[in-house]
């Protein structure tokens, strides 16, 4: 449906938007994609109030303090506050021996346990130079898929909820559900996995289990599809989402954002194809990426890389084999005196491990570089000048799991 | 497990056929263009490299880690600032090492980048330099009591302000200390608990 402009419906909302926007609150889209504020005139003087978000906020996601200081409904400046889940993950690493250390990942990015685990052993697995074998890799390749989707999902989900889109919600949480089956008959948990090992995997797959996957997957992408219809053309959707917290390419860089966020500034940066691991190279699939790196752009983004990620497990699937599912690991792993940092592509961005061994069983320093940690220091950076209303809509954009943060 | 009777013929490499170890040892760096380019660009910085895994470390000065950050952006595309962190050797002198990772886009490339510090030795801060640093540092400051001189910002970030200790030194007890600030606000009013030198604080081994 076209009008006498040769618009569609979404791009007049989308053109009166701004044009509406710009004049209201002072806010317009910039070519260079860089917000600008420009004073406008006020009857009263600016009164600023400081305000405290959360920790308890239903919408933080978590326990996520920020100390807003405001003028009326705009936001001048956000401190994050964070911490209140730390449990010293790190120093417990330092305690154990490397195989004790998997559990513990699974409670930093809670949503997405079998990347965590994934990054973990990849770095010890570089250490020790251990070569995994071929249904290993594509297992793992599976269930980081599998988590990426039901991550994805949650965050439409909940981050529906913030806006006021509760209908959405019900439909994510159905299929995170049965992805959470399938986790569940493959290692017995739904939400703390630990479902791979320093080497390969702790099991091989249930009879049956490949078989209903397939089912399943086929019949993902029409689910999407109503993902789809719920949002992307809903016009409250778009109000509240298109032209908040935009971020450019570059200072997405110089703020070391990655994931999601990144790719939808328009830089096409994901460590399965910038760095593959496991069988990433052989597979294919396209990497999601939009231009204007505003809240939209990121939920656009996410939801493609859904469907990609429905293209790579079908490419697995097709392609397992029998096999052997651990490589040649010793018993006790005692890596060489040496350091390493190795990487993957988190749902929410670059999940990395940097682990220093001194030839003991146990790692002598274990550090995460989480990504929504870095991701959320950024927050200020884009709530500036926007109403606390579109705060709620930032801090679902960036997709932060408090666990991660804090460690 | 029938499964895994299958013969190893077809199909990608699999662990037993790859008789080669891949090399386990670290190897000097010195001639790697990168550190080369370093070295040009700020002699007397570079202090040692090696590479191990395919991951080059490169060891500098600690007072010129601020240069060093500022050359790898400027002269050799390392715009990404990926972290910031520590490692505690207790007995070692320095103390301290304080581990910075960079990406280059265009290379597709990591470099890790070292200094010594010793206690209470305060490191030039990136933050400046690489804005993604800022909160890494924090944290390193918070977690080592590392600090970090021109941080805009340098408070802690994980634990409270006025919290005594630093959690991830080595010394410092797993189980934690009891900070008793909740319990007694009117012993300690600031909120950080006893300090380490308090008789009043409960012994933790």
């Amino acid at each position: 449906m076209t009008d006498e402009r040769g618009l569609t419906d979404a791009e007049r909302d989308e053109a009166e938007y701004f044009a509406r926007r710009a004049t209201d609150s002072g806010v317009a889209r910039p070519a260079s994609g860089v917000v600008e504020h420009h004073e406008s005139p006020t009857l009263f003087d600016v009164q600023e109030m400081e305000l405290n978000f959360g920790p308890q906020h239903p919408s933080t996601h978590g326990v996520l303090r920020l100390v807003l200081k405001v003028d009326g409904e705009k936001i001048i400046e956000a401190k994050p506050d964070v911490g209140y889940l730390h449990r010293g993950t790190e120093k417990l690493f330092e305690t154990e021996t490397y195989p004790m250390g998997i559990p513990h990942t699974d409670r930093m990015d809670y949503v997405a346990a079998a990347t965590n685990n994934h990054a973990f052993c990849l770095t010890v697995e570089k250490l020790l130079g251990v070569e995994i074998p071929r249904r290993a890799q594509l297992v793992r390749v599976i269930l980081d898929e599998l988590q990426r989707l039901s991550s994805h999902l949650v965050w439409l989900g909940t981050s529906g909820i913030d806006l006021g889109a509760v209908t959405p919600f019900w439909y994510a949480f159905r299929e995170r559900e049965q992805i959470l089956d399938f986790f569940e008959e493959y290692c017995g948990a739904r939400l703390t996995l630990n479902c791979m090992r320093i080497g390969g995997l702790p099991f091989d797959l249930t009879p049956g289990w490949v078989e209903r996957l397939a089912e399943f997957i086929d019949d993902l992408p029409a689910r999407i599809d109503d993902y789809e219809q719920l949002l992307t053309d809903n016009r409250i959707w778009k109000k509240r989402t298109i032209g908040i917290g935009v971020i450019s390419a570059e200072e997405c860089v110089e703020w070391g954002l990655t994931g999601p966020v990144l790719r939808a500034s328009g830089l096409e940066w994901d460590l399965r194809r910038a760095q593959p691991y496991e069988c990433y190279d052989e597979l294919d699939f396209a990497i999601p990426t939009r231009s204007n790196g505003d809240t939209y752009d990121r939920y656009i983004v996410r939801v493609q890389e859904m469907r990609q990620s429905v293209r790579i497990v079908k490419q697995c699937l097709a392609r397992l084999e029998p096999g052997e599912i651990r490589g040649k690991v010793p018993r006790v792993i005692k890596p060489v005196a040496e350091e390493t940092y190795a990487s993957i592509e988190s749902p929410k961005g670059e999940l990395g491990f940097y682990c220093v061994s001194n030839g003991t069983n146990r790692p002598y320093r274990m550090h995460c570089r989480p990504p929504s940690f870095i991701n959320l220091q950024a927050l200020p950076r884009l709530a500036r000048g926007h109403l606390i209303s579109d705060l709620v809509a930032l801090i679902g954009t960036i997709d932060i799991v408090l666990g991660e943060v804090d460690r | 497990m029938a499964e895994e009777k299958a013969p190893p013929s077809e199909g990608a490499p699999r662990s037993g056929e790859a008789k080669a170890k891949p090399r386990l040892e670290a190897r000097d760096a010195s001639s790697h263009p990168w550190v080369e380019a370093m070295r040009a660009a700020l002699p007397d910085t570079v202090l040692a490299a090696k590479e191990f895994a395919g991951q080059v470390t490169v060891t500098v000065a600690r007072d010129g880690i601020a240069r060093v950050a500022r050359h790898l952006k400027d002269s050799q595309d390392f715009r990404y600032c990926v972290d910031v962190t520590a490692v505690d050797w207790k007995d070692r002198q320095p103390r301290f090492d304080v581990v910075y990772h960079f990406y280059s886009f265009s290379k597709n490339a990591r470099l890790r980048v070292k200094c010594g510090a010793a206690d209470g030795e305060a490191v030039p801060s990136i933050a400046t330099v690489f804005l993604a640093a800022n909160w890494s540092e924090r944290e390193t400051w918070d977690m080592f009591g590392i600090p970090f001189a021109g941080h805009p910002d340098p408070r802690r970030i994980l634990t409270w302000e006025g919290f005594h200790g630093h959690p991830l030194r080595k010394d410092f007890p797993v189980e934690g200390i009891d900070t008793g600030a909740a319990i007694y606000p009117e012993e300690w009013p600031e909120g950080g608990g006893p300090s380490p030198d308090d008789p009043n604080r409960k012994a933790v081994s």
